[in-house]
């Protein structure tokens, strides 16, 4: 197998992209889940709130959800830019 | 001695029957410990109920034990078969196939403890509903046995399909790809639905008469908290099924394991989310049955939005399977 400078370039590149994109779905993956965990919990002691625990959670979980997205966009960038 | 197949084709096979039983026992000892300190936990407090709380803790554990018998058998198999028609690119498969089982057995194993635990401290609460218990507990450990199954079913491909036919270059890190892409998206859906299962031992302890409603959402909260791991046997399918065209470069090469490291480990945090919110819902609908519909909304959105992150990284490993 013949290992030239770009071939080599590319494959870390790769390697990263599966990296950065497996791991950083970790983290969003676990504390979103927490949170639907703790809205239901919310709701099963105050189910009057159901609408507004529902908006919080959507809200709380989209934040959360935003490293997940960084990671896309660093996996997308090293896939397709560098 | 580089040349030597043969040789290198043994080092693979004793290599993954090592990951497969050494990685494949850590969950397995944990469950059933956990399941162990529980029924300790139970007969202290009610000592009249022992036997049944010990021998519900043998079944629970005998359940938890299944996700590590399974890493045995590969582990046995890698170490006593002949494969004689030793091709290169056996060195990758038998790997693939040991890392799949090992780390594929973790999750399932500390999964199905807990609801052996909750069910033995539910018996010491609730003699009476035993046999309800038992049955909640063998339908929720079952499920969370499902991640170790599909693993073994990878391994097992991985073993016995004759690659000999394929390149050797971009096909080697594809197989090694999908032995981590079910091993490790298996985690978390192994410990997700785990954790699922265990409230509902729990709630249908605290709560006899909800237990028809706490086991139909405890279902569909550990199916959804599976998802990941099916993300994972996709991609691992993909992988060993897709026909490749020989390829020197290193690059072409990695893009194969990093797809199935990215799917892989990008499985285990949704499958652990999902499998927290299903573990709150579930004890709240034992708590307050009448509030199951919202409960159950709640849950399936909460799960669809950390489910979301497992499905970037399945776009993100298909892309390095199909475009790269």
């Amino acid at each position: 197998m013949a290992i030239e400078g770009i071939d080599l370039i590319k494959a870390a590149s790769f390697l990263g992209a599966g990296l950065a994109m497996g791991l950083g779905a970790i983290g969003p993956g676990v504390g979103e889940g927490m949170v639907g965990a703790k809205a239901c919990e919310a709701i099963g002691k105050n189910p009057g709130e159901a609408g507004l625990l529902t908006r919080t959670m959507l809200v709380g979980q989209a934040v959360s959800e935003s490293t997940g997205i960084y990671s896309l966009v660093i996996a997308l960038l090293l896939l397709f830019v560098v | 001695m580089l040349n030597d197949i043969e040789s290198w084709v043994k080092v693979a096979a004793f290599a993954g029957a090592g990951l497969s039983m050494g990685l494949g026992a850590i969950g397995a000892a944990i469950g059933e410990g956990f399941a162990a300190a529980k029924a300790n936990d139970a007969i202290a407090r009610s000592p009249d109920s022992s036997g049944d709380i010990f021998k519900l803790m043998l079944v629970g554990q005998a359940v938890a034990e299944t996700a590590a018998i399974f890493a045995l058998v590969i582990g046995v198999i890698l170490l006593f078969s002949n494969f004689s028609a030793a091709a290169p690119i056996s060195v990758a498969a038998l790997l693939g196939a040991g890392i799949c089982m090992g780390f594929g057995a973790m999750g399932s194993g500390v999964g199905s403890g807990f609801p052996a635990g909750e069910a033995c401290e539910g018996v010491s609460r609730q003699p009476a509903v035993k046999g309800n218990l038992t049955t909640n507990m063998l339908i929720g450990s079952a499920v969370s046995q499902t991640p170790a199954i599909f693993a073994m079913v990878v391994s097992f491909m991985l073993m016995f399909i004759n690659y000999s036919g394929a390149p050797l270059h971009p096909t080697s890190a594809a197989l090694l790809g999908a032995g981590f892409a079910t091993g490790l998206a298996a985690i978390g859906s192994g410990l997700g639905s785990g954790l699922a299962a265990g409230a509902s031992c729990q709630g249908s302890a605290r709560q006899p008469l909800t237990s028809a409603n706490v086991t139909i959402i405890m279902l569909v909260g550990q199916a959804v908290a599976q998802t990941p791991s099916i993300f994972g046997l996709l991609i691992s399918f993909v992988l060993m099924f897709k026909s490749y065209a020989p390829s020197e470069t290193l690059a072409a090469s990695i893009a194969l394991v990093s797809a199935g490291l990215c799917i892989g480990f990008g499985g285990i945090g949704p499958g652990v989310g999902n499998g927290m919110t299903a573990q709150s819902a579930v004890g709240w609908v034992a708590r307050n049955v009448r509030q199951e519909a919202v409960l159950m909304r709640t849950m399936l959105v909460g799960q669809a939005v950390s489910q979301s992150t497992a499905i970037y990284a399945m776009v993100i490993a298909l892309a390095l399977i199909f475009l790269i």
